[in-house]
């Protein structure tokens, strides 16, 4: 499960980085580029907070 | 900013507040660089970069006056907060207690309360440009000091209630839910500046370069705005957050550093939050006025939404409510001290009236980068009495922590450093139009040596003392 989540995750980063350099470099529209961002956003919102505030109790201040 | 700062100071409510942290409890280097680089890309980093383009900064001045800037920053922190901090392992305040008695600890965090207030104000208002934006709020503009329209102040009411009611019920699951946004949150930055850079019409090294110089920070003030040299971009970058660093805010966090030179890691956070974020929200800035230049309106969610959809605008929403969450709960915090008795949803609550109140105001957020040097300007002679106190009361032949040594509540050589410090920055701006932005420097020494001098005649060290 929580490879399917840190993968979920991951694409949501992706998908908020990787359509702006597509559409830097010309190939993107510019609203497609935002919904793509919006679908990456969404994608980490509701996948990163189930995995990424579990560090080591170490790592705890 | 960040809660992780909050997360911290929240943790140790009930554990050594008032002993050194022991050494099981010392945190290795992750801790410290993933700390830092949250905390540093926030809600402030989306007007900051925009407000270097509204002051005509060109654009070689910038990004030489950030390296530069940065790096002292860097090196107070490494240099001057990381060695006091892992030698004493105390709070700030406890660490002020100690030398300047409990009655001049109230009075700071009072002032401290203040301007955590203020700044949680602003965020309060850079959020609502981008709450506003469904509901086509007027936006502010760059000359605006009082509020436009009343739906700006039910807008900032309504978002200062949520985020006092979160303040004071969930601090931790919004520390949480800070810790997850602060990864997308850098890329979103990241982003803005990528697209920014294409609608700009940059294709090339040379076109960026030539682009950077004549479109973004092509070294023209917008109208009502003063100009800015690369002397103002370094020590603005240096001294914004003059308060943790050489004010010594930062002692409650590096204490728990297992090697003094811990400090140093705080480059993660400024070179990311206060070089990459900055530059790309001037970019997303510079877009905007593309569109149209003789526009007054600065409206950072509205500017985000435009160049980045929903994600950018709801990245705004969100760095400026994580960023005022925790300064409410701060700013709670050191009126707790002054209030004991209060119960501390009430303190809680008082705040969030105060900050919803300095929201309703854009000069705040038109005048940040005034304020964040007011802000560390008001805080940092205490840091210089710490250091003093460290570094010279033997040397120099003073008690060292003389408040607690004399059980003392009101140590007059660090007040009277505080009060005169203030009065002689003050003066320099006034009489000879020094801007605040420079002030920090001259004042850090001039606090120093009023301490010295001053604690020299009331706390001599004596033969018999015990500190020896």
């Amino acid at each position: 499960m929580k490879i399917l989540l840190k993968t979920g995750s991951f694409l949501g980063l992706a998908l908020t980085l990787v359509p702006p350099i597509v559409f830097f470099v010309g190939n993107l529209e510019l609203s497609l580029m935002k919904g793509y961002m919006g679908i990456g956003m969404v994608l980490w919102f509701v996948t990163a907070p189930f995995w990424i505030n579990k560090p080591s109790k170490s790592e705890q201040f | 900013m960040s809660n992780s700062f909050l997360k911290k100071v929240v943790g140790e409510t009930n554990e050594f507040e008032r002993t050194p942290i022991p050494s099981g409890s010392l945190k290795g280097a992750k801790s410290f660089l993933g700390m830092y680089a949250g905390e540093h890309t926030a809600g402030t980093e989306f007007v900051i970069g925009p407000l270097f383009v509204a002051h005509g900064v060109s654009a070689g001045d910038l990004v030489f006056g950030l390296l530069i800037g940065n790096l002292l920053a860097v090196l107070s922190w490494g240099l001057i907060t990381g060695p006091i901090a892992a030698s004493k392992r105390l709070t700030l305040y406890y660490q002020l207690e100690r030398i300047a008695g409990k009655n001049v600890v109230r009075w700071y965090n009072l002032v401290n309360s203040l301007m955590f207030c203020f700044l949680a104000g602003s965020m309060i208002a850079v959020s609502a440009t981008a709450v506003g934006i469904p509901f086509d709020l007027e936006m502010p503009t760059l000359s605006d000091w009082l509020p436009r329209t009343p739906g700006w102040i039910l807008t900032v009411f309504l978002m200062g209630g949520v985020i006092t009611l979160v303040a004071i019920q969930g601090y931790t699951q919004v520390s949480r839910f800070a810790n997850v946004m602060s990864p997308w949150m850098i890329l979103v930055f990241f982003a803005a500046a990528i697209v920014g850079l294409a609608q700009l019409g940059v294709g090339s090294f040379e076109s960026l370069i030539r682009i950077a110089q004549e479109v973004i920070w092509n070294g023209v003030p917008l109208a009502g705005m003063s100009k800015f040299t690369i002397w103002h971009t370094i020590f603005f970058a240096w001294f914004c957050n003059m308060a943790m660093h050489i004010g010594m805010s930062d002692l409650t966090i590096l204490r728990y550093a297992k090697s003094w030179t811990y400090g140093f890691y705080s480059f993660a956070g400024v070179f990311l939050g206060h070089f990459v974020a900055w530059i790309a929200s001037g970019i997303l800035y510079s877009v905007f006025l593309q569109a149209d230049s003789a526009s007054q309106e600065f409206a950072p969610g509205a500017i985000a939404y435009k160049t980045l959809g929903i994600a950018g605008a709801i990245c705004v929403v969100i760095a400026g409510w994580t960023t005022a969450n925790p300064t409410i709960y701060r700013a709670g915090l050191a009126l707790q001290a002054i209030f004991p008795k209060v119960s501390t949803w009430k303190i809680t609550a008082s705040v969030g009236v105060v900050t919803s109140l300095a929201a309703c105001f854009p000069a705040l957020v038109m005048k940040l980068l005034d304020f964040v040097a007011l802000y560390g300007l008001l805080l940092m002679p205490m840091g210089a009495v710490i250091f003093a106190d460290f570094y010279f009361s033997k040397k120099m032949g003073f008690q060292s922590e003389a408040a607690l040594n004399s059980k003392s509540v009101f140590s007059i050589p660090a007040l009277l450093s505080w009060v005169l410090t203030l009065v002689f920055c003050l003066g320099l701006n006034f009489i000879y139009g020094v801007e605040i932005f420079f002030l920090g420097l001259p004042g850090w020494f001039v606090a120093i040596a009023i301490f010295v001098v001053l604690s020299k005649i009331k706390y001599p060290l004596a033969k018999s003392s015990p500190l020896g």
